[in-house]
């Protein structure tokens, strides 16, 4: 073949290269966009006051679902506040502390494996360990503790990863003016890395909070006519409901469902944008 | 070939049988017995440093005369910047260093337990060769070194940061902007920053490892007007690469070198920078200053 031949051969496959991996990750935005787009479309119409200010009625075909954001919200807080300390301070011992050895690779193996385990078997875990062993009943204290160990392993790996981001200058500095290695942590390297700590955080509480598995066993209901009252009060949860409602109630409400996975979503979203806007900002103000 | 080292049970290194100092003809400083009253002087006798079995300085004798720039030259790998980090023992965060011989500060030895890390950092102030500012206000920066030992009032903790601004020729570039970010400013302010957060702390000696390598020679020249200032206050001891800058500040001049991967690296010479410049003792600083190797 001419060189000329083997030049426009090269180009042409240089377009299709172009296209074909463009088409695909364009497709990928279709799908969540689609996925979006039809859980409002769905959804939308469900969302009054009623909606967010009352209970179910009818076995959830008619009212609202303020139980359900309620208990959503405070076992996810709950889970955030058993996760973050624990999280972030395995991730400091990891990047700041932990030795060269065998025992580091076998906290960092326990870890991956830990991020790996089917969520089904978290609630089994659940169930074992916090409600019938540790003898808290089902109850958003043993649904936390659960989620808590499924979302750890996200915030210990983001807290790592973002204090790895942190050049070696900055603790050398401040080593260097007499601070000690824990001054320098809490004064210097966290703050600095706190902004991906913190959107790493979130998604993974993001994710806790549209589990249903890890809570099925551990404290959800279908129903309950007040709200949770404290952490060994049983509650209702938006991603429950949801499976609730459609696997156990003939003639569930189509609209009320699709309104309560608007809400799950829309929750969702809204604090991973500000995450994701928050970071923008603190990295504008910081660049190494 | 790695030489074999040992630490001793007194801490000291010891290789082929005997104290690594007693093997090599030291190289004598005269200048060790003027010590005075003055703070700030460093006596090191017999340095020694290895990175785990790998001896890489053997055998330093030095002193480091109080208020006075003392450069640190020779070709890269020489073991300066190790050196260095041995007078705030900042080769302790390194880990598996070992050092051996002694070094002192006015009189008391840093070496073990002896001395405090900590403390001795707080006394012995370091700036870096690329400039590091912690990624807080201008004024945070400054402070965070007086706060790190307990000074909470504003007013004192103003009066520090103004200071210490001032001494590093700082003061009039920024005083209307203390808030401002430290990543705001140019390179060769935030170079003059960390030397102002190192005065902060009231350091009796400063190290400078290359503190001007990554500037331009506006900054550069900056920096050294600042040096000649400081000198009245405080011990500097500096590393560069860039020998007129050793010749232009210092008043004393050490030339390292390490003259096969095989040995360690030892210091050939310290003198009076002028001499070392016109008439060093040694033919090896010779080739060195006249640009025939390194």
């Amino acid at each position: 073949m001419s060189r000329l031949g083997r030049t426009r051969q090269a180009r042409t496959a240089e377009a299709v290269a172009r296209v074909l991996t463009g088409t695909v990750a364009l497709s990928v935005v279709a799908v969540a966009l689609f996925i979006f787009v039809y859980i409002v479309y769905n959804g939308i119409g469900a969302l009054d006051w009623t909606f967010i200010s009352e209970v179910p009625r009818d076995r959830g075909r008619e009212g609202g679902i303020l139980p359900v954001i309620v208990g959503t919200l405070y076992v996810t807080l709950t889970t955030a506040a058993l996760t973050l300390p624990i999280g972030v301070l395995a991730g400091v011992y990891l990047a700041e502390y932990a030795p060269r050895n065998f025992t580091t690779r076998a906290i960092r193996l326990a870890i991956t494996n830990m991020a790996g385990v089917p969520s089904i078997v978290y609630g089994l875990f659940g169930l074992a360990a916090f409600v019938l062993l540790a003898g808290f009943g089902r109850s958003i204290i043993a649904a936390a503790l659960t989620l808590t160990c499924m979302t750890l392993p996200v915030v210990i790996t983001a807290t790592e990863e973002a204090l790895r981001q942190i050049p070696q200058d900055l603790r050398q500095a401040s080593l260097a003016l007499g601070a000690t290695r824990l001054r320098t942590i809490y004064k210097v390297v966290l703050p600095a890395a706190a902004p991906g700590i913190i959107t790493g955080s979130i998604l993974g509480l993001a994710r806790a909070a549209g589990e249903t598995a890890p809570i099925l066993f551990t404290g959800a209901v279908f129903q309950m006519r007040r709200l949770p009252d404290g952490l060994s009060s049983q509650f209702m949860s938006l991603p429950y409901h949801i499976y609730a409602q459609v696997t156990s109630v003939p003639g569930w409400n189509r609209t009320l469902v699709w309104g309560t996975a608007f809400v799950l979503v829309a929750g969702v979203s809204i604090v991973s944008v500000i995450a994701a806007w928050w970071r923008s900002v603190q990295r504008r103000k910081v660049k190494w | 070939m790695v030489t074999p080292v040992l630490v001793s049970g007194d801490g000291t290194l010891v290789y082929n049988g005997g104290p690594v100092s007693a093997t090599v003809p030291a190289v004598r400083d005269e200048a060790i017995d003027t010590t005075g009253d003055a703070r700030g002087s460093f006596s090191l006798a017999g340095v020694s440093v290895a990175y785990g079995k790998d001896l890489v300085i053997e055998g330093v004798d030095m002193h480091i005369p109080p208020q006075a720039v003392t450069a640190l030259i020779g070709p890269s790998g020489c073991g300066k910047s190790t050196l260095l980090r041995c007078l705030n023992r900042m080769n302790d965060e390194l880990g598996n260093v070992h050092i051996g011989g002694t070094i002192t500060l006015d009189g008391q030895s840093i070496m073990g337990k002896a001395m405090d890390p900590v403390e001795l950092r707080m006394r012995v102030g370091q700036v870096f060769q690329r400039p590091n500012p912690f990624p807080m206000s201008i004024y945070d920066n400054v402070a965070y070194g007086p706060r790190t030992q307990g000074v909470r009032r504003r007013g004192e903790l103003d009066g520090l940061v103004e200071e210490s601004l001032k001494g590093a020729a700082l003061w009039e570039e920024v005083k209307k902007s203390l808030k401002k970010h430290a990543f705001e400013l140019s390179g060769g302010q935030q170079q003059r920053l960390c030397i102002a957060r190192a005065l902060a702390t009231k350091p009796e000696v400063i190290l400078m490892d290359e503190p001007a390598s990554a500037l331009d020679p506006i900054s550069t020249q900056q920096i050294e007007d600042t040096i000649a200032e400081l000198k009245s206050s405080v011990t500097i001891v500096i590393v560069t690469h860039n020998m007129q800058q050793a010749a232009r500040i210092s008043d004393r001049t050490a030339f390292m070198l390490r003259e096969s991967l095989e040995e360690p690296a030892h210091l050939v010479e310290i003198g009076d920078t002028k001499k070392m410049f016109t008439n060093p003792d040694d033919e090896r600083t010779e080739s060195y200053i006249t640009g025939r190797f390194g």
